[in-house]
């Protein structure tokens, strides 16, 4: 069972016009759209273009501009690896090699299943704590190689 | 009948990814177990990381530390007495007093003096330990008066350029404009740094009272703080902050009474580095692609949304309560040469004591790294540092007498950026870092210079081509060249800095650029 919503051009509607009050709304909103459909449907561009009077492909550009948002859906799970310098230092590399190995995933792509999605993230402020991660919104610091199992046995569930 | 005992267990991301929330879990079902009153407060972190999660349990006045504590270690410590003689439980976990702990003991701590004492949401915490005291001052110096505060106290940016903030005020003051910004950049994208995410999490009302301070000095009524999408707990934090400190009439429309209006609101980016650079912050707050914009317009003349703009990092604003409380040449009375007051320094990556450490600049980078650091986790040798994030150079032991300030660094081919000290041992290979360097700003380039945009990953492959032990003397002339061309060529330090880790890791590492041509020689 999916945890988001699935989409609406109604939905995407009352999303828009809950944040016309602020200055600058465009990335409040893709957020918002993202947080209740999962990612952000290239349905929802020409709808997000049309409230805000822009152009579909100004809406397009941010979309794709930034690494947060999503134009597919993710798996169920999702694991960031830190792969930044201070991580490093601690050995992500080859954390990150055990990881992809166990989930059968590479950095950047989501299991056939829709299991598991892995991500690169690059630092989490947790750089004196590290190698870290977050694993669906939870951060994990001083990741050692049974933590990495630990990870990857709780997304098998 | 006796009052409630007193526990904290800070509420700081990097205490939690250790397990602070099941310590803190534990220790009131301990507590309830043996009919003992306590009164859990999740503190923010006092910045020793290496002891995260690091409970602290009050007695007589005095607070006494334990950590790393993990859940399971709460009960034997229970039974030893922790919450009833917290000074006579001994054992490998427990450091005695808090507050006399020699990491903290060594510091001057100006902007972190609170973070980890108090309860970060709590208003009357804040007040009570000279929360604003600053903007009381500001309010009877007046506009000018505050600049004027600002500029002689010496403060530099903190987000890496070390602009003075006062010359910022002030032309932001003079410039006219119906509508002016506050704009803090909390987007803190360097690896190695988290001075900022501390703070917004540890003592969040100290940078939303240096905002309302900024915004009484140059003439604007509202203020924004961008923060990265990777801290969840910060903007949490700062969010409940600013619905407090504008119920209590910090914010709003009558700042503590008087005329000025400031209203505050915090922003969520979307995982871009290049974010961080001012102006494409500015980009990103209204909505756009975060293309980096060509100066000038300064933001100070032309900022968010084509209005006069302070743009300020966390750091900044955070140092400017005290610069106010206590008098400009108190502040600047800390330092050396033309690097005034303190900088809050982090020690990260693989260091024995890692964490954050606010000291005047003038200390070196070995008193840091091994002084202060204790060295390598691993117990190994340090190889190198990376000193002020991804942009910053790399260091060997042989430069640790460089003193920590901006001319000292910058006269060694570095910079201290955001403050942040990544240490790695002898097991690094320099190589892979370059690499990394050159991979780092081809994912990040915001793609509106060619040297940067395709430069980042010429230089990746030609990096890999040296790690392969192709052609290695010419392809590490095209590196040296490439690196002249993003210097040089690039509008932004993204493109323009990228060099730097990179021609330092060659500078000071030869051997690790020319490994897999000796190790067939070697095998001969
Ligand atoms: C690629 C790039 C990333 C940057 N990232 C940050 C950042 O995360 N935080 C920050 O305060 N400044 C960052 N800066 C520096 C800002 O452009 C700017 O100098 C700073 O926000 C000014 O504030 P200050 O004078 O208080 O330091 C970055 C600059 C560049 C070129
Ligand atoms: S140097 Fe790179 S990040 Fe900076 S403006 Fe040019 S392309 Fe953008
Ligand atoms: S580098 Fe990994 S958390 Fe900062």
């Amino acid at each position: 069972m999916s945890r988001h919503e699935t989409f609406s051009a109604a939905r995407t509607r009352d999303i828009v016009s809950a944040h016309l009050d602020l200055e600058g709304p465009l990335l409040p909103i893709l957020h918002a759209v993202q947080e209740a459909f999962g990612f952000v449907p290239e349905a929802a561009v020409p709808v997000i273009a049309e409230e805000l009077n822009l152009s579909r492909a100004e809406v397009h550009g941010v979309v794709t501009f930034y690494h947060d948002f999503h134009r597919a859906p993710q798996g169920r799970h999702v694991l960031k690896l830190c792969q930044a310098e201070a991580c490093q230092s601690l050995g992500c590399r080859e954390l990150t090699a055990q990881a992809e190995r166990a989930l059968g995933v590479g950095i950047g792509e989501t299991s056939p299943d829709g299991r598991v999605t892995l991500e690169a993230i690059y630092c989490l402020g947790l750089c004196a704590t590290g190698p870290a991660a977050m694993i669906d919104g939870r951060l994990v610091g001083r990741l050692t190689p049974a933590k990495i199992d630990g990870l990857c046995a709780e997304v098998d569930r | 009948m006796s009052a409630a005992i007193r526990v904290f267990v800070p509420s700081d991301a990097a205490a939690r990814a250790c397990g602070a929330d099941e310590v803190a879990i534990a220790l009131r079902a301990e507590a309830q177990r043996i009919g003992v009153d306590i009164d859990l407060v999740r503190n923010g972190s006092r910045g020793m990381l290496w002891l995260e999660p690091l409970v602290e349990v009050e007695s007589a006045g005095v607070r006494y530390g334990f950590g790393p504590v993990e859940a399971s270690d709460v009960p034997g410590l229970v039974a030893a007495g922790l919450f009833t003689a917290p000074a006579s439980v001994s054992g490998p976990l427990a450091i005695g007093p808090v507050a006399e702990h020699p990491f903290l003991a060594a510091q001057q701590r100006l902007t972190f003096a609170r973070c980890g004492v108090t309860d970060p949401l709590s208003l009357d915490d804040y007040i009570a330990y000279g929360g604003y005291k600053g903007l009381q001052r500001a309010l009877a110096l007046g506009p000018l008066g505050i600049v004027e505060e600002v500029t002689k106290s010496g403060l530099r940016g903190r987000g890496g350029a070390g602009f003075p903030t006062g010359i910022k005020w002030k032309t932001v003051h003079d410039t006219p404009g119906a509508q002016k910004y506050i704009v803090c950049n909390a987007d803190e994208g360097d690896s190695g740094t988290f001075a900022d995410r501390m703070i917004m999490e540890g003592d969040p009302f100290q940078l939303i009272e240096g905002m309302t301070i900024a915004g009484i000095a140059v003439g604007a009524t509202r203020g924004y703080i961008y923060c990265r999408s990777e801290y969840p707990d910060a903007i949490a934090t700062m969010r409940a902050a600013i619905v407090t400190a504008r119920r209590a009439g910090f914010l709003g429309a009558r700042v503590y009474g008087t005329d000025h209006a400031f209203e505050l609101e915090i922003r969520e980016g979307a995982g871009a580095y290049v974010c961080g650079e001012e102006t494409s912050l500015l980009e990103s707050l209204e909505g756009k692609r975060g293309l980096v914009r060509a100066k000038p317009p300064l933001p100070a003349h032309k900022g968010l949304f084509g209005r006069p703009t302070v743009i300020n990092n966390v750091l900044s604003l955070t140092a400017v309560p005290h610069i106010l409380a206590d008098g400009a040449a108190f502040y600047a009375d800390y330092g050396m040469g033309r690097s005034r007051g303190t900088m809050p320094v982090q020690l990260a990556g693989n260091i024995r004591y890692g964490g954050l450490f606010e000291i005047a600049f003038g200390i070196t980078l070995g008193e840091l790294v091994e002084k202060i650091g204790g060295g390598t986790a691993s117990g190994r040798p340090v190889k190198a540092v990376q000193v002020g994030g991804p942009l910053g150079a790399y260091f060997p032991p042989a430069l640790f007498d460089t003193p920590f300030d901006y001319e000292s660094f910058a006269k060694r081919d570095g910079l201290i950026g955001h403050g942040g000290i990544v240490v790695f041992d002898d097991t690094a290979d320099m190589a892979l870092q370059a690499r990394f360097a050159f991979e780092f700003c081809a994912i990040e380039s915001c793609g509106k210079c060619t040297p940067c945009r395709i430069g980042s990953t010429r230089g990746k492959e030609t990096v890999e081509k040296i790690i392969a032990g192709e052609d290695v003397d010419r392809n590490l002339e095209v590196i040296a060249d490439l690196s002249n061309t993003m210097k040089f060529g690039s509008l932004c330090a993204l493109g323009g800095f990228t060099p730097y880790p990179v021609t330092s890791a060659i500078a000071h590492f030869p051997d690790d650029f020319r490994r897999s041509a000796r190790l067939p020689a070697a095998a001969e």
